[in-house]
């Protein structure tokens, strides 16, 4: 019997997954546009080349790491709206301690590794202050989270602009540049570092083993499962909220520092790139999940990289891929609640 | 108006809620409704003033057959319910409130309303200013708002549900002499209550329910040893009672006072000893819910102290109490008791205390066959806790108890089980009481407070009685101190 209840939900989401397709279709004809064109592209766009695939690792790895972030609140059953801020935190103390320490005499690797583990730890305190403002003042996250995300940007381009400007005036394009030195190693010719990746997967990992296998991940999963018989059956609950956010924030942290060592070299004003929000979308559709983290964010990631080309050969609109990957969720999600009210019937 | 119910049947799954009810009631009379927890009063009145409908059967109205779709269409024709929970909304101006529910167009004429409301107000003799807002009032005074507004959408039968729980003796005078003028009027009151002496008090004629059956009626004057016989009835019978040997003191609670919104219970004293069971009895609502509650830490006592074995636990949460052996059983097993979407083994180890940092699964699988075998509970370790029926969430639930265990303190354990089922808890637990724990737990089931408890509590409109020698009580002596019937005059204050 639960054999074929497997395939019934595979089939409820293969069904998401050609709903999701046959909207998007209809969005594009509406524009106007060939459809199994802009499908082509997506996909060449993706994967034709190795640079592309490289590109799509590099989107892939702040995306992860949001997103195991996110596999930790959601088990705790708090919607991390805040996330946004929490990279962009991240950015921001990984930026900090680099200008601190570069003119020292530290050697390249440890001040990396201090920037990194600075970036943590500000992304971990951007989200206590969401926890903190839920369990003390009473303040939902998403709303906290919300305002603390504002609060970031402002943050980012008081920095750019005023104590962090590049020599001269400061601009939109962000602070100056790091040496080399300071830099990520890479993969020759390509933004792709190898520390980024390994990174990204051994936080998936230690996230995967933490729910499925241990006191604390099961504990978590009570308090976010019923928060009130988690209290009667003994276990702190706003303390293990509290702990899940500062976990996640400190993943979220380590995505601004990647985006930071890796990518840009500098604190720009949209470091964060939406990568929290698009983590939220992955963190939904795989519904906690956290095998599914890998490969479902790896599929984002080469739906935004691919996308990139549209606005070029067919004249559409890159955030194409964001149609797609909202239409995905909400159809995932949709059919979810119709499977579910199917199966209360029978 | 002259209300006549026939026949009314109304299932709720295989819960013959209201089973061939007929009544009439003349116009001018106030009818009073009795009956206990569940005896299918709530839902006759809910058939009537529209909120849902009858299986079966037929309403009339002044001779007329009608049929009701909505409480806003009650209202349409005459019928208007005071509900025991003020439906209103506390944030807002009262005159809102009095407007909300009124038919009319996009603006509101206020002043002609507020007028209106000054002069009902006037009428009845209430005091309220339109311009405040209903979160200042206390319940009565929200009532008697919500009266207002019934009579003022022309409500020509009135239907209060436990009208009487949680307003003063003050304004429950001024509510029966409104009740009293509002029938000399001609219009039709439905009082719907457990208190013996406030049906006495007030009403012109009685029904008794039980078990969604009218079981009897009677006019003024009432015999209310007759009404309580019929309130309760005895039957089934759940083998010998076994009394305990008391040990030492366990807990202690030392004039302890508990307040809510509803209800105060003052200066409460009492001793449960190692081995014994105390019964809380009493109607919903009466303060056995916070007591329970004090007792777990889980409610902050206003004043006075809670000791344990000893030690002094006055406002320590629950996790500190637990940490004694204190164990708190829900009613509400699916809300605060167990995790849905969890397994019974991962409720088994989350149960334990955490042995280093992962967990060994083949140890929970084991604990969780174990436990299932020893409780006799109807599920696989893999079972999901919402996918068990309610008797074996509950054993489920006792299973989750750990050792050492000092005091258990269960809402309702057997509520909605069968018989087997709760002699089946009852000897889980009473095994618990040889190994010296003491169970203080609620009931509404009289028998059930009588069959197994030591000692016994009675609440009513939050006094407590001394405690009672259950072996020495009878299901009569505690249905009718639980419709507040033979109290002491000193503890009446």
């Amino acid at each position: 019997m639960t054999k074929n209840s497997r395939w019934i939900n595979f089939g409820f989401q293969l069904a998401a997954l050609v709903l999701a397709l046959l909207f998007t279709t209809l969005i594009l004809l509406a524009a106007g546009a060939p459809p199994l064109e802009a499908y082509k592209n997506i996909i060449l766009g993706s994967v034709s080349s190795l640079d592309k695939i490289s590109n799509v690792l590099v989107t892939w790895v702040p995306l992860l790491l949001a997103s195991a972030g996110l596999l930790v609140t959601f088990s705790a059953g708090l919607w991390n709206i805040g996330m946004e801020g929490q990279i962009t935190l991240g950015a921001i103390g990984t930026t900090w301690a680099l200008r601190l320490m570069q003119d020292s005499t530290l050697p390249p690797a440890l001040v990396i590794t201090f920037a990194i583990l600075a970036g943590m730890l500000a992304g971990a305190f951007w989200a206590a202050l969401a926890g903190a403002l839920k369990t003390f003042g009473g303040v939902n996250e998403i709303f906290g989270g919300l305002g603390l995300n504002f609060v970031s940007t402002a943050l980012t381009l008081w920095l750019i602009f005023g104590p962090w400007k590049r020599p001269g005036v400061g601009s939109m394009s962000g602070t100056e540049p790091f040496p080399e030195t300071l830099w990520l190693p890479m993969f020759p010719d390509s933004r792709l570092s190898p520390w980024a990746l390994v990174i990204a997967v051994v936080a998936i990992v230690i996230v995967y083993f933490m729910l499925q296998g241990t006191y604390f991940g099961l504990r978590l999963k009570a308090v976010g499962k019923n928060f009130r018989a988690a209290y009667m059956l003994g276990i702190p609950t706003w303390q293990y909220m509290m702990i899940s956010f500062i976990l996640c924030g400190a993943l979220a942290g380590a995505a601004g520092a990647v985006q930071v060592t890796a990518v840009y070299h500098r604190l720009i004003p949209s470091i964060s790139s939406g990568y929290g929000y698009l983590g939220l979308l992955v963190a939904m559709l795989i519904n906690y999940q956290a095998a599914w983290a890998a490969p479902v964010a790896l599929f984002f990631a080469a739906l935004n990289i691919g996308s990139i080309q549209l606005p070029i050969v067919l004249k559409l609109d890159s955030s194409l891929s964001g149609v797609l990957q909202g239409m995905l969720v909400l159809f995932v999600l949709m059919v979810e609640g119709v499977r579910q009210r199917l199966m209360r019937r029978s | 108006m002259k209300v006549e119910l026939h026949s009314i049947h109304k299932y709720f799954g295989k819960v013959h809620a209201n089973d061939n009810i007929t009544l009439d009631i003349p116009a001018g009379t106030i009818q009073g409704i009795l009956g206990e927890n569940g005896a299918g009063k709530s839902t006759l009145m809910k058939v009537l003033s529209g909120f849902i409908q009858a299986d079966s059967g037929e309403i009339l109205l002044d001779g007329k057959p009608v049929i009701i779709h909505s409480p806003a269409d009650a209202i349409k024709q005459g019928v208007g319910m005071l509900h025991q929970d003020p439906l209103d909304f506390p944030p807002m101006r009262i005159i809102d409130n009095f407007i909300l529910g009124a038919p009319g167009g996009l603006f509101p004429n206020r002043a002609a309303i507020t007028r209106d409301f000054k002069a009902l107000a006037q009428e009845y003799d209430f005091s309220i200013d339109p311009e405040s807002y209903v979160d200042a009032l206390t319940v009565g005074e929200r009532q008697q708002l919500e009266i207002l507004r019934l009579l003022w959408l022309g409500a020509r039968v009135l239907i209060l549900d436990e009208p009487t729980t949680g307003i003063s003796a003050s304004q429950k005078q001024k509510l029966f002499a409104t009740l009293r003028k509002l029938a000399e009027q001609g219009k039709t009151m439905i009082f719907v209550s457990h208190k013996l002496e406030d049906v006495e008090a007030l009403c012109h004629q009685a029904v008794v329910l039980r078990q969604g059956k009218l079981i009897g009626e009677m006019k003024k004057p009432f015999d209310p040893k007759k009404l309580v016989g019929m309130m309760f009835d005895k039957e089934v019978s759940l083998g010998a009672r076994q009394s305990a040997k008391p040990g030492e003191v366990l807990l202690s609670m030392q004039h302890v006072s508990l307040e809510d919104v509803r209800l105060k219970l003052k200066d409460l004293s009492l001793d449960v000893h190692a081995g014994e069971v105390i019964g809380l009895s009493g109607m919903e609502g009466s303060g056995q819910g916070p007591f329970l509650r004090a007792c777990a830490g889980l409610t902050r006592p206003v004043a006075g102290h809670v000791k344990l074995k000893g030690h002094d636990m006055t406002g320590k949460s629950y996790h500190a109490y637990k940490h004694q052996g204190v164990e708190f059983l829900p009613a509400a097993r699916l809300e605060e008791g167990l995790v849905p979407g969890l397994s019974l083994t991962e409720h088994f180890i989350l149960a334990e205390e955490p042995k280093g940092v992962f967990i060994d699964r083949e140890y929970g699988g084991k604990l969780a066959a174990e436990r299932i075998q020893s409780f006799n509970i109807k599920g696989t370790p893999l079972s999901t806790v919402e996918s068990l029926s309610g008797g074996n969430q509950q054993r489920a639930l006792l299973s989750l108890l750990n050792d050492p265990l000092s005091l258990v303190l269960i809402e309702h354990p057997t509520r909605g089980l069968d018989i087997e089922s709760v002699i089946y808890i009852w000897s889980k637990l009473k095994e618990r009481c040889k190994q010296g724990a003491a169970i203080i737990f609620i009931s509404s089931d009289l028998e059930e407070i009588l069959q197994y408890s030591d000692r016994v509590l009675v609440f009513f409109s939050g006094k407590v009685s001394e405690p009672l020698d259950a072996a020495q009580t009878t299901v009569e002596q505690l249905g009718q101190l639980i419709g507040g019937k033979g109290w002491p005059e000193k503890k009446a204050a």
